[in-house]
């Protein structure tokens, strides 16, 4: 082959990884993008009353995000309270089944439901519960969340117990240990910081959750405990607050926005150190 | 009901070691209850387990036929015109879902092609040029923390920075400046779908034989032309599996969009125009939704949704387990 040849192929051999660093760079523009317009409008409206006050309504200055606050943690605990157990049964069974008609079609279910748009899960939520109960409720929500955090729950289990050394279980079933207590006593506890980082990623998933929130949880202004009532939740609050067409609203719902994005930030990183230090993944 | 048949079981089991241990005249019963509390038979706790692993099938079912069941009243009075009428007025009762599903596949398959153009030279950079050390770190968290940021959160942003921003281009270009419509959605829905498509990617490409990579080396090729003609051919099915997965995604992605897209019940033109998705029409209108089939065609909306992330999911799933099967 000629020199030119040879010119040219190097050449464009530096020209195409040049393109490949720039086109992988640039993903950097929108994320700082979003974390300082977050940031930047988000800080200006925190303070302690911020968060502990009711929201205003339209024309008062100030106002907080206290009933939300509460609210989302109220429907993830109604979430996990529901998903946590049955997910984790469900991964032992997939992790202990591998190879079985039924844990194929479990496995196949599971992520079916994964990819299932949220806001259909939100439907479901609505015909299951909203209907014959005949009301809004946090219960609802819950259910929808939950739905959204099973196959997380289910999949990290799996893939933790999935790492479990067989002699582990072998040595304990050797020593005359039932089946059950190998399980649950010898093999559970092997997993717990797994099953842990798996329970804390999928929080951080349904965490910032809107759509299946939208005709379940509903959102309400006051500070409501009781599960049987509409609830409001902090990703409601950002959506409600950010179409709505008054400056005021908008302030709470940048400051709403920025404590979400923190807290979900928060649950990734914990989960993602959790990962490197327990060496699972997910 | 698991959870009640495990109580149950413990309880029982508790009861009966208690009862023999009382007859030998032990104490300490509470704590052997304790101790006792897995020593279920191991026949209760595979069907526990069975049990378990069903409910997650019988979940999907129940998800499936529940929609079927709400959209029927409008799957039997609207038939397939429902699918291709262009007009929708609930008021008039007039339901056609056209105008979303063509604001769906324009909203989806124009951030598709977006985000190819980042997605697949992040899954090389990350895959081929530079597998560790400080610059595959950062571009690394920057795709998790991407992929971590709520949608709702892509949405407020959208409406405050990227719609003023896409109205200017758009006053520039001599468009009807709405800001919103289809382009904004499909910009803040590539930037969302980008994580996914990237780490499959980067995934596949990784898996790529690195005793090819150096045969082609030795013999002469560039770097650049072992990534054209041996990585890209190797991993060629699994970036699609990963562009079809993020597809998946696009399709049913509500609170951005529905933020964005402007919320027009109408044909779109252009892809300046103002629009709705399926997903976004259902978080407009479900809430105001009056009337048995107004609702049941919001939740036939949501059925069609279900199907085709659904196909869409298991195609590409079929195709990533046969990659690593293969691998």
């Amino acid at each position: 082959m000629k020199e030119t040849g040879i010119h040219k192929r190097i050449l464009a051999d530096r020209l195409f990884k040049a393109l490949i660093v720039l086109l992988a760079c640039s993903c950097i523009l929108p994320m700082f993008l979003i974390l300082f317009f977050i940031t930047k409008y988000g800080i200006a409206v925190i303070d302690w009353n911020f968060l502990t006050k009711l929201p205003a309504p339209v024309g008062e200055l100030g106002g907080g995000i206290a009933n939300a606050i509460i609210g989302t943690a109220i429907l993830i605990a109604v979430a996990s309270v529901l998903a946590v157990p049955l997910g984790i049964l469900a991964g032992i069974y997939l992790a202990e089944y591998r190879k079985t008609r039924f844990a194929y079609l479990t496995r196949l279910s599971v992520e079916i439901i994964m990819g299932t748009p949220s806001i259909v899960i939100g439907i479901v939520a609505y015909i299951w519960v909203v209907m014959p109960m005949g009301s809004f409720s946090a219960l609802s929500g819950g259910i929808a969340l939950a739905i959204m955090m099973l196959p997380v729950m289910v999949m990290s289990t799996e893939e933790t117990l999935k790492l479990m050394p067989d002699s582990m279980k072998e040595a304990s079933l050797a020593l005359g240990v039932s089946y059950p207590r190998t399980i649950m006593k010898v093999i559970l506890p092997a997993g717990f910081s797994g099953i842990l980082t798996g329970t804390i990623l999928a929080i951080g998933r349904i965490a910032g959750e809107t759509a299946p929130l939208l005709f379940t949880a509903f959102g309400s202004p006051f500070m409501d405990t009781n599960i049987l009532k509409p609830v409001n939740s902090l990703p409601l609050m950002v959506f409600n607050y950010a179409t709505s067409p008054y400056p005021e609203w908008h302030a709470l719902a940048w400051g709403a926005s920025f404590v979400l994005l923190a807290f979900v930030l928060i649950l990734n990183l914990v989960a993602k150190v959790g990962m490197k230090k327990w060496k699972v993944r997910f | 009901m698991m959870e009640s048949s495990v109580e149950e079981a413990e309880k029982l089991m508790a009861q009966r070691t208690s009862d023999t241990k009382g007859t030998n005249g032990v104490g300490g019963t509470s704590m052997f209850a304790h101790r006792e509390a897995f020593a279920v038979s191991e026949g209760t706790f595979r069907k526990i387990l069975y049990v378990a692993g069903i409910s997650v099938f019988i979940l999907f079912i129940a998800i499936f036929l529940s929609l079927v069941v709400a959209s029927y009243p409008s799957i039997k009075r609207l038939g397939i015109g429902f699918l291709y009428g262009k007009i929708w007025d609930p008021v008039a009762s007039e339901f056609g879902a056209l105008p979303f599903l063509v604001g769906t596949l324009a909203t989806s398959f124009l951030a598709l092609a977006i985000s190819v153009v980042f997605s697949v030279p992040i899954a090389i950079f990350l895959g081929e040029y530079y597998p560790e050390g400080t610059a595959a770190n950062v571009v690394k968290t920057v795709i998790e923390l991407l992929a971590g940021i709520p949608s709702v959160i892509y949405g407020f942003w959208g409406l405050f920075f990227l719609v003023p921003a896409v109205r200017w281009v758009e006053i520039k270009l001599g468009v009807a400046p709405y800001g919103v419509g289809i382009l904004t959605s499909s910009l803040i829905l590539a930037v969302m779908i980008v994580p996914y498509a990237a780490s499959l990617g980067r995934e596949v490409i990784a898996l790529a034989p690195s005793d090819l990579k150096e045969a082609a080396l030795s013999l002469g090729a560039t770097r650049f032309e072992v990534i054209c003609k041996v990585v890209l051919p190797y991993a060629r099915s699994g970036i699609f599996a990963g562009i079809m997965l993020s597809l998946g995604r696009a399709l049913g992605e509500t609170m951005a969009v529905t933020m964005v897209i402007g919320n027009s019940n109408f044909l779109p033109t252009s892809i300046f125009a103002p629009s709705n998705t399926m997903a976004s029409v259902i978080a407009n209108e479900f809430t105001e939704a009056t009337g048995a089939l107004y609702l049941s065609t919001l939740v036939q909306i949501g059925l069609l949704l279900f199907i085709v992330t659904t196909i869409i999911n298991v195609i590409g799933k079929i195709i990533m387990s046969k990659l690593s099967t293969e691998a």
